[in-house]
């Protein structure tokens, strides 16, 4: 069975300011897949996946080169609308960062954006979304209390229930799991696992047992090359690049 | 045994709570030195004659009056006119300085603002009087520019500092979570901005309005300039005013120490801390609430 591409990079770069920190890369995200980015500290993996919902465009000194195809048409072509973009391309942060709001109004935001006023919709979506993100039961009972009473875990399930509220195709995380204790981590990959059957999903991890658990793909990077990239039962049991399995083997820094 | 850590800490600790207890007892005896004085003028005139009485003349024969109400709308008006002009000029003034100019502007423009802070009271009021009542009274075709209007904008304008100043702190130490959360789902940057940094830094907000209202209700000299110093009951914003403290500070250099006119300036006085007691309680409530509900 061939597999739909849903993100295509080609001949990617990328710069702050004078600084290259991408370069040639070239990467096909496969639609209704886990994909996890793996690589030592600092060789790019949150920028690539910043490039993806163009949140680098914040800082004033990025430069980009190449193109980035989703859904066919470049997201960094003239006519792309990023605001549109971000709702199909959700992002989840490596810290837990809801809103100072009520648990049910971050969820609720992303609806309260797009102007939908329809209160009993919104009440929908909201539940829906929750449960997607595995923690309707826990929060169910104290909706308008605040988000910042709720543990680590919590706060970053809620983060993903805000995200899955836009309904967005694709879902990109930054190191979901670093700053959680191993319970709290398993209930965020059974739940990664679920919604990708709806959705594609990119994932930066330090953490190689987790890439080995979740993902389908892998994709190794070092200092902002792509060093390989293929199945990830294949990478891990027989990497092809010899980098790779200095790095996997735990001979990296 | 003699400790040299021990001492040490403990001279610094007494240091601390002298000066905070002194600090204290500065604040309840001046409260009390005002009730005191103040408080005596009831004896003679009952509190509905004072501060419903609509005529203020303590020097007229036979029957003088000591109603002050006109003296507290005056007081109100301006208030109310400075903040009208100062809290979304403020709030527009901060949310540049924190979310749009670059950090080059900031630099310049935010000691530039609050420069104006530093204008010493008498200077904008000649401002006051010599471009802007003549303008104003051109524009809307007044005989003179001396009223609760003109006073208004004066005030405004002292006060922008303080509630930009403040409220662009309060912005920029939002943490940068919120505005990437916010993008992230799809937020175009006013949405951004109107939908979680402005809701976030409400608590901070309020405190710097209500910092600037108390400074607007206790101006004194601007208003003692421009307000037009009539004790008739006001009928407009374009009405010349007397606010209670110019009426303070025109009248405390005629009166005879210890005399009832004497006190009830003091009540007058009262009257204004008592204002300003509730502006800053009513904004510690809301504060609180606020901080409590929204908390990170
Ligand atoms: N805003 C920025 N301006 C300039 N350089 C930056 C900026 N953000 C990141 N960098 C640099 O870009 C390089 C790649 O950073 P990036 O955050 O993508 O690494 P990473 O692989 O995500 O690392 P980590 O695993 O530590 O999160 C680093 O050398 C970093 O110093
Ligand atoms: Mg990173």
């Amino acid at each position: 069975m061939k597999e739909k591409v849903k993100i295509g990079f080609k001949d990617m770069g990328f710069w702050y300011g004078s600084k290259q920190i991408l370069s040639e890369v070239n990467l096909k995200f496969y639609s209704k897949k886990i994909t996890a980015l793996i690589g030592p500290s600092g060789c790019g993996k949150s920028t690539l996946i910043r490039c993806i919902n163009r949140m680098n465009d914040l800082v004033p000194t990025a430069k980009i080169d190449g193109r980035i195809i989703y859904n066919n048409e470049d997201i960094y072509g003239k006519n792309a609308d990023v605001i549109e973009l971000r709702k199909k391309i959700g992002m989840v942060f490596q810290k837990p960062n809801p809103f100072p709001m009520s648990i049910f109004e971050n969820v609720a935001y992303g609806l309260r954006i797009q102007n939908m006023k329809d209160k009993n919709e919104i009440a929908r979506i909201v539940k829906k979304s929750l449960e997607k993100a595995d923690l309707w039961n826990e929060v169910k009972d104290c909706l308008s209390r605040s988000a910042f009473g709720l543990s680590g875990g919590q706060q970053q399930r809620l983060c993903i229930a805000r995200t899955l509220a836009n309904d967005p195709e694709v879902v990109l995380l930054d190191e979901p799991c670093s700053s959680l204790d191993p319970i709290a981590t398993a209930k965020i990959e059974v739940l990664l696992k679920k919604i990708k059957r709806e959705k594609t999903i990119i994932i930066v991890t330090h953490n190689m047992q987790q890439a080995k658990r979740i993902s389908d793909y892998s994709c190794y990077l070092l200092n902002g090359k792509i060093i390989e990239y293929s199945k990830t039962e294949n990478m891990f049991t027989h990497p092809k690049n010899k980098l790779t399995k200095d790095y996997l083997d735990g001979r990296f820094g | 045994m003699f400790n040299y850590k021990n001492t040490k800490e403990k001279l610094i600790e007494l240091f601390f709570s002298t000066t905070g207890i002194l600090t204290l007892l500065i604040l309840i005896g001046i409260f009390v030195f005002l009730f005191v004085t103040g408080i005596h003028t009831f004896a003679k005139i009952t509190p509905t004659d004072f501060f419903l009485g609509e005529q203020w003349n303590p020097d007229a024969y036979g029957t003088p009056k000591w109603g002050i109400l006109s003296l507290i709308i005056g007081t109100l008006m301006i208030a109310f006119g400075s903040l009208v002009m100062s809290i979304p000029l403020g709030l527009a003034g901060a949310v540049y300085l924190s979310e749009i100019a670059g950090s080059r502007t900031r630099e310049l423009l935010k000691p530039a603002i609050e420069m104006i802070a530093g204008i010493p009271s008498v200077v904008l009021g000649l401002i006051g009087i010599l471009f802007l009542s003549p303008l104003i009274a051109n524009v809307f075709g007044l005989s003179h520019g001396l009223n609760a209007f003109t006073s208004s904008v004066i005030v405004g304008v002292m006060v922008l500092p303080t509630i930009i100043s403040i409220s662009e702190d309060v912005l920029t130490s939002l943490p940068n979570e919120f505005r990437e959360a916010s993008l992230a789902l799809g937020a175009t940057k006013w949405q951004m901005i109107r939908m979680t940094l402005l809701p976030a830094a409400l608590s901070g907000i309020v405190a710097a309005v209500m910092l600037g209202l108390g400074r607007a209700i206790g101006e004194t000299m601007v208003v003692l300039m421009v307000a037009g110093n009539s004790i008739a009951m006001p009928t407009s914003f374009f009405s010349p005013v007397r606010p209670m403290t110019a009426n303070i500070a025109i009248e405390i250099k005629e009166v005879v120490t210890g005399s009832l006119h004497y006190d009830a300036l003091f009540a007058i006085g009262l009257v204004l801390f008592v204002m300003t007691f509730i502006v800053n309680f009513i904004s510690d409530i809301i504060v609180e609430k606020h901080v409590r509900k929204y908390r990170w």
